[in-house]
């Protein structure tokens, strides 16, 4: 499940459950940031968290964007 | 104050779960044999699901049963608590996992042909907003199957603790979730633009030896009450005392234990399609009554004279 370019403590997403993954508050599409390990949702300006392989879809635990 | 619409406090049911999750897997029997019997119902519908959603899969002991069912779906579990669903994750090793609230899911529509859900929903504020979601996150003719706690669930341990405080303290707590009643649900179902909607009840009573050991279950199955506007402070150790003797007064059986009931309602429905059974619009018959009953037609006004 690794990617090469991730670190060995953070295992990536399942590239199958990010095809359909969307932001629950909108609704609208994801992006992954694989660096961060998180999943961005650019209209609720949030960036959900993605713990050891398992995306953390709580709009309580997602971090604010400021842009 | 719209808060006070919200009948459950989320962050306290999420919050029973996180800390129910590392011992739940010797608390699970409910949702085991619940979950058993809705599997079973899997049985009798003749078709091979490719992408599945577990909504409220707890530590993922019936995700793995729903897998070999069907060895080639995708299969994601999907819990509210985070800690559930690391449990989850180790459990299976390669399965797709989120944890993810049931008012707000993050799923793109058309994503699943089945969604399993076992004693999970009783826990929604917004029932019909959730199952709104849950059909459009499917496919087509896709099947929605769902065991929720119902109305009659811990009746006796409601009474006893009602009759304790009533006697003991000025005024009631709501103690535990109020719940769906289930003439309502088909209904819902139907508001949510489920198709085919059959929703049915049954009775499971476990025996304990006694109240404080049922107490202790719940909360190590995290399903201890998160009502809104419960009281803030513990039950006071006398009410709870009090509660125990009227428990065993009025409800214990020939042994000496003492009976709870979970209701379970059943629900299951389909994301419609053509080629479901639905009725006609009105006006559009292609033959007549009176032919397929080979008798003479009459207009209303004849029968009046």
């Amino acid at each position: 499940m690794n990617s090469p370019s991730d670190s060995p403590s953070t295992s990536s997403v399942d590239p199958k459950l990010l095809e359909i993954l969307v932001c629950p508050l909108t609704k609208g599409p994801l992006e992954y940031d694989r660096e961060r390990n998180e999943l961005i949702s650019r209209q609720a300006k949030l960036a959900y968290p993605i713990r050891d392989g398992i995306p953390i879809m709580l709009p309580d635990e997602a971090r604010a964007l400021d842009d | 104050m719209d808060e006070s619409i919200e009948i459950f406090d989320r962050r306290i049911v999420r919050r029973h779960r996180d800390r129910a999750a590392d011992g739940f897997r010797d608390h699970d029997f409910l949702f085991r044999e619940v979950g058993d019997r809705l599997l079973d119902r899997l049985d009798d519908v003749k078709r091979d699901f490719s992408s599945i959603l577990e909504l409220g899969c707890r530590t993922g002991g019936l995700s793995a049963a729903l897998q070999s069912k069907y060895p080639r779906a995708n299969l994601v579990s999907c819990d509210l608590s985070p800690a559930m669903a690391v449990h989850a994750q180790q459990e299976s090793g390669t399965r797709p996992t989120l944890s993810a609230d049931e008012e707000a899911l993050p799923f793109a529509p058309g994503s699943f042909d089945l969604v399993f859900s076992v004693l999970d929903l009783h826990w929604v504020n917004d029932l019909p907003g959730c199952l709104l979601q849950l059909r459009q996150a499917m496919r087509p003719d896709g099947l929605f199957l769902a065991a929720v706690l119902g109305g009659d669930t811990l009746f006796e341990l409601r009474s006893s603790l009602v009759q304790a405080e009533t006697s003991l303290e000025s005024g009631l707590s709501p103690r535990i979730s109020p719940m769906t009643e289930l003439r309502d649900l088909g209904g819902l179902l139907q508001r949510s633009g489920f198709a085919l909607p059959v929703a049915d009840a049954d009775n499971l009573t476990v025996t304990y030896a006694d109240p404080f050991r049922l107490m202790q279950d719940l909360r190590a199955m995290g399903e201890s009450n998160a009502a809104n506007h419960r009281r803030n402070s513990f039950s006071r150790r006398e009410t709870l005392a009090r509660a125990a003797e009227v428990y065993f007064e009025q409800f214990a059986d020939a042994q000496g234990r003492v009976p709870a009931t979970f209701q379970v309602f059943y629900m299951t429905a389909w994301s419609p399609h053509e080629s479901q059974p639905s009725p006609l619009r009105p006006g559009a018959a292609a033959n007549r009554l009176a032919d397929a009953l080979d008798s003479q037609e009459e207009s209303t006004d004849d029968i009046v004279n």
